[in-house]
């Protein structure tokens, strides 16, 4: 036996080694630490890659739609429904009800309301169960209308290819520098409600400028349901980007 | 509310490493936070002791590393820790940098018993 350990290992030159392994097995020592450093939400981002995956082998293009509640999602997914020359489907994420998801049907969208219960923002692994009530052979474009907040849904990556997050002019100014993490994530910022500007004090210059100081090279546009040309340039944006999808 | 959710995945982590590992319990998690990605530490501990209760994590200790937002600079190649949300290199004022910490939540080190 050894004198060290009390291990039963007898032959001299075997000894450093099965000594090695008996102390370094866990299951006979107390406590042990170990490096792990992985990315907390690693399985998530895996599930979104997969999903990208999924829509690359369908020629889809995937935009991820965040804001608060009540900045225009569902109403700009509407507008465009009649003006798009490319076809979409939409997986819509609310708390509760499936009235989403009823407006964009009663306008001919093909849409699937994923309830998220209290869960705050929607996970790639939600979206990936409505990826499979999509019929992708049939879309250009998915949207994903993540749950209306600023602060969730930013951390967690969904699976889409490009992120549009809006801002509406009611919500007052300075949003943007508020939610610095939101507004990085975004590739299109659209200020909508613009309408609504002589109504408010809202600077739409300084906050432009306050979303490049956070994102430099980010694009933005305005928007207003009523002025089919706004819905126009968002369409264009998309189409633009469907493109290179192909 | 999302640190519910993350303290989830992380506690799911620190299983799957006990597992692997045929340890008995966790006696502390560490992890990196980033100061742009997107969660409150204080909210994150909270959840973390909430949820501990029940789990492999029982009697582990807390310990958060907040990470600064850092940069490296495509322009000029400096490497620098960003205090502002002002995303230019303090050396030569570029706006073409690539984030190399900073944003994301990392599990980095466990204590296994």
């Amino acid at each position: 036996m050894c004198k060290d350990c009390g291990c039963s290992v007898t032959e001299e030159h075997h000894h450093h080694q099965a000594h090695e392994t008996l102390h370094h097995n866990p299951q006979l020592n107390d406590s042990k630490t170990i490096d792990v450093i992985t990315k907390i939400l690693h399985k998530n981002d895996h599930e979104a890659a997969h999903n990208r995956e999924h829509l690359d082998k369908n020629h889809v293009l995937g935009i991820n739609l965040m804001s608060s509640p009540g900045s225009g999602k569902t109403s700009l997914l509407e507008a465009m429904a009649e003006l798009a020359d490319f076809s979409f489907g939409v997986i819509e994420g609310d708390l509760e009800t499936n009235k989403d998801a009823e407006r964009l049907k009663a306008k001919g969208i093909e849409a699937y309301q994923i309830q998220t219960g209290s869960a705050c923002h929607l996970d790639a692994f939600m979206v990936h169960k409505g990826l499979h009530h999509m019929d992708l052979n049939e879309i250009d474009i998915c949207f994903v209308e993540n749950v209306g907040n600023l602060v969730c849904p930013a951390s967690y990556d969904v699976g889409m290819h490009l992120n549009i997050v809006l801002v509406s002019i009611p919500e007052g100014e300075d949003k943007i520098a508020k939610y610095p993490v939101m507004f990085r994530k975004a590739d299109l910022i659209l200020f909508t409600k613009t309408d609504l500007l002589p109504y408010f004090e809202y600077d739409i210059e300084a906050e432009k400028k306050t979303a490049r100081t956070l994102k430099p090279n980010v694009d933005i546009l305005e928007v207003n349901t009523k002025d089919p040309q706004s819905i126009k340039k968002v369409i264009d944006w998309i189409a633009f980007k469907q493109r290179f999808r192909n | 509310m999302h640190e519910y959710s993350i303290v989830s995945s992380l506690i799911a982590l620190c299983e799957e490493e006990v597992g692997r590992h045929k340890a008995a319990s966790v006696s502390r998690v560490e992890v990196k936070i980033g100061v742009y990605s997107g969660v409150e530490p204080h909210l994150l501990e909270v959840a973390f002791d909430t949820f501990k209760e029940r789990s492999i994590c029982k009697n582990a200790d807390f310990i958060m590393h907040i990470q600064p937002l850092k940069v490296r600079c495509c322009s000029c190649g400096s490497e620098s820790e960003l205090i502002t949300s002002r995303y230019r290199c303090p050396e030569c004022e570029s706006t073409n940098l690539e984030v190399i910490d900073g944003e994301d939540m990392y599990l980095m080190r466990l204590e296994l018993e």
